[in-house]
């Protein structure tokens, strides 16, 4: 147990050294470390408890994937089925399904047949499932069409793909700085922005659709009237001031033709506007739409509310225009910035935020710090006082592990968390443990009548076996606690974890390695313990 | 240089006596435990029942609770709390749960945030909304248990059925000690409680182990002893690490309660009662005489002779070569 040979010592200090000087980056500023090769570079991220910052836990409205997927079946059979010249009655949507009674029942196969082509195999061509994305069942006169599970699992996939896009857009668009953005789970997208103290602004955004169309008014009726009428190709929306508006379902032009949008001022009443540039085919569609309709008011609809509508007074031909609501500069902006970013495939919700302010971040460090003082201190002069110049070897055992924990922490990129530094703490309290654990062992092998080397070659064998079933079982909870926790609790299973396999380490090599070179160069006849 | 001492070389205490006060004193504190559960509560935090909380620093002076508590009243949210924390200007609020689902939640932050105004620093703003607190408690609940039976699977196979069963009944007597004594101080109960629950059971059984280790190094090696004695000698083999190992986490733990910060004041608080109170006293008069009663050695004295039985006296006697565990053997014998 005392015996090393030269090179497996040569390994082991090495290896202590290097994981050591990987914690090396953290203690120069960010902006030295920047300039050092990029392998260098990595160090312990702050988690936002300690430096302050936005946590937000966003979820995808799956049940808006959904409608809108059941809304595009249906779209496709009306078309399908008027291509195909079958007459039909009672299209609707029922729960997961769309649901089409065909008049004739000589149609039916027709029809079955042409609504079969809708459905495609999961994954485009590629896909090696075998599933298609509809169901097709068909039972007497009435055709189901169903949305597999597939499917629906992957539209939220890609729902969640996209808004992340655009959330990391929108929020570059404000300037936060470093970011990060990701998907958590099936349909769940978390956003942390450092230093960020109020997110009001960044909820504000990030809690918009910004879905805009451009549609005509429906002057047909008035939305009184269609209240009660309930026109099929018509629907009634708020307007910004309460006001309501029977507006045509047909859109003229989507926001996804827009190329760019800025705010400004309107020249005539100096009022915030938003001006905006459709691409070619956008600039067609609307150059068309306003020929048609001048005289005509039209509506621009953002999230199903209506900014304005305003009279078609001459085609506009070049693609691009301005809307003016009732906008103050702020929200001029963000709806510039909205635009550019693009919509949301589904609106999406705030499910959980944590905002930690600077000032309880640096609280928190220093506090940290204090406690890491104080317990080291108290734990030194004890194991000092108690085991002597072993209690020595068993600091400098004890110190060398928590540089390693930094080290390993940087070679991560881990986040450290208030939480982590508790793990860290309570590491020190197990890696004391391991050294008592072989002491202990020995001054009982010395009692039991051993020599000095005898005893010490025996502790370290028995005490050994002990350190390592007992800290496998705590290394256990550690791996649990990762696997089911969620930011701060995973912050502190890491540094737990890594703090068990650092103090395996140190106390079957380090700490051996010490007591073996005393050993050879003191040649003791009693153990100072 | 004289070395500290703190338990004394060769401790002879009766731990095993005890065991006839022990048993009885932990399943009533157990029961109390669980009636305290079920009839006072735990002081369930937002990670588990949803809500808001937001610590707020006053820019000038002193919190005026009652002022504070006016303005929040008239926001009409339902129940609330505002409580000093830590510093004299420094006001916890936390607004229960808004009917409404998750947005409801973010519209009553925004209500007291603009009711506040810039009169204060917002510390901390933790917003945790139904969709998430429900899942974090079924996700807390099943990692405890899951951490319980993966340390028990490993504890079966190093060890035996036993062994893994006696540390068993000792994980869950902790952990229904300490979640009686966070009911009965109303500690916060939140995520870092999972945390510091599942240390407390990987500190109680770091000590578990390391005592039935020693059982298991003397079952080998004095196969005559009889049980009360063998376990004894065990625990008082390693008592003296115990207390060593106790003093120097308590040292830690002290530190971090005294310096920590309020942030984790209820995780050390926690911890201090589960890790140095409980979790010692457990795997001493609990963890190691229901070894007894789970029949480890029992049958060992009723054989024959075996040949390598050293005598009693806890000498040097070098430890035998056989590796033959109580099991074995009894299965030999019949």
């Amino acid at each position: 147990m005392l015996f090393f040979t030269r090179w497996k010592a040569a390994a082991i200090l090495l290896t202590a050294l290097a994981v050591c000087l990987c914690a090396v980056p953290n203690f120069f500023p960010e902006h030295m470390v920047k300039t050092w090769p990029s392998w260098a570079q990595r160090h312990v991220v702050l988690g936002l408890d300690l430096q302050g910052g936005s946590h937000l836990l966003l979820e995808v409205d799956s049940g808006a994937v959904r409608k809108e997927q059941l809304q595009s079946i249906d779209d496709d059979v009306l078309r399908v089925l008027r291509q195909a010249r079958v007459p039909f009655t009672g299209r609707a949507i029922r729960g997961n399904a769309v649901e089409v009674h065909i008049t004739r029942d000589t149609d039916i196969d027709n029809a079955l047949g042409k609504l079969r082509e809708l459905a495609q195999p999961v994954g485009g061509f590629a896909g090696t499932t075998g599933q298609r994305t509809i169901d097709v069942t068909q039972n007497g006169s009435v055709i189901t069409l169903t949305p597999t599970d597939a499917t629906v699992t992957e539209r939220v996939r890609q729902a969640v793909d996209q808004s992340i896009q655009i959330i990391e857009r929108r929020v570059n668009e404000i300037g936060l700085v470093e970011p990060t953005i990701q998907r958590e789970g099936a349909d769940r997208i978390l956003v942390q922005v450092p230093g960020l103290q109020d997110p009001t602004h960044l909820k504000e955004l990030l809690g918009k659709t910004a879905k805009l169309d451009f549609r005509m008014v429906d002057l047909s009726m008035t939305p009184e009237q269609a209240a009660q009428a309930h026109p099929s190709d018509s629907e009634i929306l708020d307007g910004e001031k309460g006001d309501k508006y029977l507006i045509e379902k047909r859109v003229l032009v989507s926001g996804a033709d827009l190329v760019d949008a800025q705010p400004g001022f309107d020249q005539r009443t100096s009022e915030p506007i938003v001006s905006f540039r459709f691409n070619s085919s956008g600039a067609r569609k609307f150059a068309e739409a306003t020929q048609a309709n001048v005289g005509k008011p039209f509506a621009i609809v953002l999230d199903n509310k209506v900014i304005s509508a305003p009279v078609i007074r001459e085609p506009i031909l070049g693609g691009s225009g301005q809307i003016s609501g009732s906008f103050t500069v702020q929200s001029a902006n963000d709806l510039a910035i909205l635009l550019r970013a693009g919509a949301l495939p589904a609106p999406l919700t705030i499910i959980e935020e944590r905002t930690v302010g600077p000032g309880l971040g640096q609280d928190s460090i220093n506090a940290g710090e204090h406690a890491a003082y104080a317990g080291a201190a108290l734990v030194i002069v004890f194991m000092f006082v108690t085991y002597g110049l072993f209690g020595l070897f068993a600091n400098i055992a004890v110190a060398i592990n928590v540089a390693m924990i930094f080290g390993v922490l940087s070679l991560l990129s881990a986040t450290l968390t208030l939480p982590g530094i508790a793990g860290i703490v309570l590491t020190v309290g197990i890696a004391v443990d391991s050294n008592v654990l072989i002491y202990e062992r020995i001054r009982e092998e010395v009692r039991h009548g051993r020599s000095a080397i005898n005893a010490i070659d025996a502790g370290f064998t028995r005490a050994l076996a002990t350190i390592l079933d007992s800290n496998i079982t705590t290394f256990i909870a550690a791996a649990v606690l990762f696997y089911i926790g969620t930011g701060p609790v995973r912050g502190f299973a890491v540094t737990l974890g890594i703090g068990i396999i650092t103090t395996l380490f140190t106390a079957f090599t380090l700490t051996r390695l010490i007591v073996a070179y005393w050993v050879r160069l003191w040649r003791p006849k009693v153990v100072p313990i | 240089m004289r070395l500290l001492r703190i338990v004394p070389d060769d401790t002879k205490f009766d731990f095993m006596r005890f065991r006839r006060i022990s048993f009885p004193v932990s399943a009533l504190l157990s029961i109390a435990a669980i009636a305290l559960y079920f009839f006072h509560g735990l002081n369930f935090g937002i990670d588990f029942v949803g809500g808001t909380l937001m610590e707020v620093q006053t820019k000038a002076g002193l919190a005026d609770l009652g002022k504070m508590r006016a303005t929040i009243a008239g926001l009409k949210l339902g129940d609330f709390q505002l409580q000093q924390f830590g510093a004299p200007d420094d006001v916890l609020i936390r607004i229960s749960e808004q009917p409404g689902g998750d947005e409801a939640q973010q519209v009553a932050v925004q209500k007291v945030r603009s009711a506040l105004g810039d009169d204060v620093d917002y510390r901390r703003v933790e917003v945790v909304g139904p969709s998430v607190s429900n899942e974090l408690l079924a996700y807390g609940t099943i990692g405890l248990m899951l951490a319980i039976l993966a340390i028990l699977i490993y504890l079966w196979f190093r060890f035996e059925w036993q062994f893994a069963l006696g540390a068993m009944i000792a994980n869950v007597h902790d952990i229904v000690l300490t979640v009686g004594f966070m009911s009965l101080t109303h500690i916060d109960f939140d995520l870092t409680s999972i945390a510091a629950l599942l240390t407390i059971l990987g500190y109680s059984l770091n000590d578990t182990v390391v005592i039935y280790d020693r059982i298991r190094e003397m079952l080998r090696r004095y196969k005559r002893m009889p049980m009360p004695e063998l376990l004894n000698a065990s625990v008082n083999a390693t008592l003296s690490r115990s207390i060593v190992t106790h003093v120097t986490v308590a040292m830690s733990l002290l530190a971090l309660l005294l310096f920590g910060g309020q942030a984790i004041h209820s995780f050390t608080a926690t911890m201090m009662f589960g890790v140095v109170l409980v979790g010692t006293y457990t795997s001493v008069f609990i963890a190691s005489p229901i070894l007894i009663y789970l029949g480890v050695g029992s049958g060992r004295l009723g054989g024959p002779e075996e040949p390598e039985a050293p005598s009693l006296a806890p000498t040097q006697t070098p430890a035998p070569a056989s590796r033959s565990t109580p099991g074995q053997r009894a299965r030999a014998r019949r």
